[in-house]
C-alpha cells in the first residue's frame, strides 16, 4: 500500500464520526520506482493532507527530508516535489496495520493489501 | 452456463481456480480488456493526463493493467482476497484492498478523479448473507462513492438489463446524474450497457456505438462487423516499441513467467522483407 493511499482512507466501522487518519504501524516496507510525474504530484498538493503525510512518513522511517509545511512555491519546486513524489508512490507498506482512531479496530495488512472487511455488527 | 451471481457469493466463488482462469482464458482477459478501454472512454478524462481512479471489483487487476497503460494511479478493491493474490502475482501497480463494496467506500471527500466497474455491480444486487438487504448495500455504497469523488467527474460502470433498473435508482438517489449509454442495440451478442454517472455537475452522457459510425472509427468497444473487426487486428499488429518494452518490463516483475527476451537494438524491429 503506498502513502498516497493511506492519506486518502478513513475509518467505515459503523458509528465513527470522522475517522480520519488510521494510524499506521508497517513492519515491512519496501522501496519501488516510480516515474516522475510533476503534473500528478502537484494536483495531489490539494487533496493530501500534508500533516499526516509528513507524520506517517516519519513513523515508517522514510520522512527525514520533508519540510513541516508545504512550501509557498512547491508547485514549481522541483526538489521538493520529488521528495513528495518519493513518499507519495515509491514507499509501500507490505506487511503491517491499520488502526482506526476511534475505534480501534485493526485491520491487518498482508502481503501488502489490507483487509478492510467489516464483520456484521460493525457496518 | 449459468451467471456466476447465481451460484455462490462473490468471495466463495472467485476462489483458487476460477481466479487462475482470469489470467488462462484470453477470451475472458480480452473481453475484460474491451470493457476497460470503453470505460475509460466514457470517463472521457482530460487527455495526456495522470488521473487518480478507483477500480470497484478489480479482481486479478485485468481492468488495472489496463488503467496503467493509459498512465494513470489506481487504487483497486475486490472481496475475493484469491483474486486479489493473482493480482498481485502479475505485479499489478495499482493499490489494492481487500473490501466489501456494499459496506461502502472509505476514502475522504474528493479522493478520485474517476471510477470504474467491470462486471461488479450486479454482485451488490444478490442477497448473500442473512443480513444482507441488496437496496441498503446499494444506497451505502453510492452514497459514500458520491462523497469520495473529485465534483465533476464521472463513474462508468458495465452492467446487465437485469438489475439496471434497481442500480440506476440507487445511483440517483444517491445525487448522481446521468444515465445509460447502450452500445450496439441492435445485436444481441455485442450490446453492452454502460451506466455512465457524474458527481456534483450536468454533464453529457455520451452516445452509444451503433457499429454504422464506418470503418474508419477506432472502436474500444466490441466489435461489430467483419471490417471493424478486420481494423482491429491490423491495429494489434502494429505495436510499437515502447509498447514491447513495456510489456517485457511487466512480465519480468511477475513471478513464476517464463523468461523474457533481454532488450536488444533488434527489440520491436521490423522483419527484413523476403524475396
Amino acid at each position: 500500500m503506498k502513502l498516497l493511499t493511506h492519506n486518502m482512507l478513513k475509518s467505515h466501522v459503523k458509528g465513527v464520526k470522522d475517522g480520519y487518519p488510521l494510524r499506521l504501524s508497517a513492519s515491512k516496507v519496501e522501496l519501488k520506482e516510480v516515474t516522475f510525474n510533476a503534473d500528478f504530484v502537484v494536483r495531489m498538493l490539494d487533496r493530501i493532507v500534508w500533516p499526516v503525510l509528513r507524520q506517517t512518513a516519519i513513523e515508517i522511517g522514510q520522512g527525514d527530508n520533508l519540510p513541516t509545511d508545504i512550501p509557498a512555491d512547491a508547485a514549481t519546486n522541483e526538489e521538493f516535489l520529488r521528495a513528495m513524489h518519493h513518499v507519495l508512490l515509491e514507499v509501500l507498506v507490505l506487511e503491517g496495520e491499520l488502526e482506526c482512531p476511534e475505534t480501534g479496530r485493526k485491520f491487518p495488512i498482508k502481503k501488502g493489501i489490507p483487509n478492510m472487511l467489516l464483520d456484521e455488527d460493525e457496518v | 452456463m449459468s451467471r456466476p451471481e447465481y451460484a455462490a457469493p462473490p468471495e466463495l466463488f472467485y476462489n483458487a481456480d476460477e481466479a487462475a482462469k482470469y489470467t488462462q482464458n484470453t477470451r475472458m482477459i480480452q473481453i475484460q480488456r474491451q470493457l476497460t478501454e470503453r470505460c475509460l472512454e466514457l470517463l472521457n478524462l482530460p487527455a495526456e493526463r495522470a488521473c487518480f481512479l478507483l477500480d470497484v471489483g478489480c479482481g486479478s487487476g485485468l481492468s488495472g493493467e489496463q488503467l496503467t497503460y493509459g498512465g494513470h494511479i489506481w487504487i483497486g478493491m475486490d472481496i475475493s482476497r484469491d483474486m486479489l493474490d493473482v493480482a498481485n502475482e502479475r505485479g499489478c501497480e495499482g493499490d489494492l484492498f481487500e473490501a466489501d463494496m456494499g459496506q461502502g467506500a472509505f476514502y475522504k471527500p474528493g479522493t478520485f478523479d474517476g471510477v470504474i466497474s467491470v462486471s461488479a455491480l450486479q454482485w451488490l444486487c444478490n442477497q448473500d448473507k442473512r443480513w444482507h438487504e441488496p437496496r441498503k448495500r446499494l444506497k451505502k455504497f453510492f452514497t459514500t462513492l458520491y462523497g469520495c469523488m473529485w465534483p465533476g467527474l464521472s463513474a462508468s460502470f458495465p452492467t446487465d438489463l437485469w438489475w439496471l433498473e434497481m442500480i440506476t435508482h440507487a445511483a440517483m438517489k444517491a445525487g448522481f446524474t446521468g444515465g445509460v449509454v447502450v452500445d450496439y442495440p441492435h445485436s444481441t451478442r455485442a450490446k453492452k450497457i454502460y451506466l455512465c454517472l457524474f458527481a456534483g455537475v450536468v454533464g453529457n452522457v455520451p452516445r452509444g456505438k451503433t457499429g454504422e459510425e464506418g470503418a474508419n472509427q477506432q472502436s474500444a468497444g466490441a466489435s461489430f462487423s467483419k471490417q471493424e473487426r478486420r481494423d482491429k487486428r491490423k491495429q494489434r499488429a502494429t505495436k510499437g516499441r515502447d509498447w514491447i518494452m513495456q510489456k517485457k518490463e511487466r512480465r519480468r516483475k511477475q513471478i513464476g513467467q517464463r523468461e523474457v527476451r533481454p532488450d536488444t537494438k533488434y527489440t520491436g524491429r521490423k522483419r527484413a522483407d523476403k524475396f
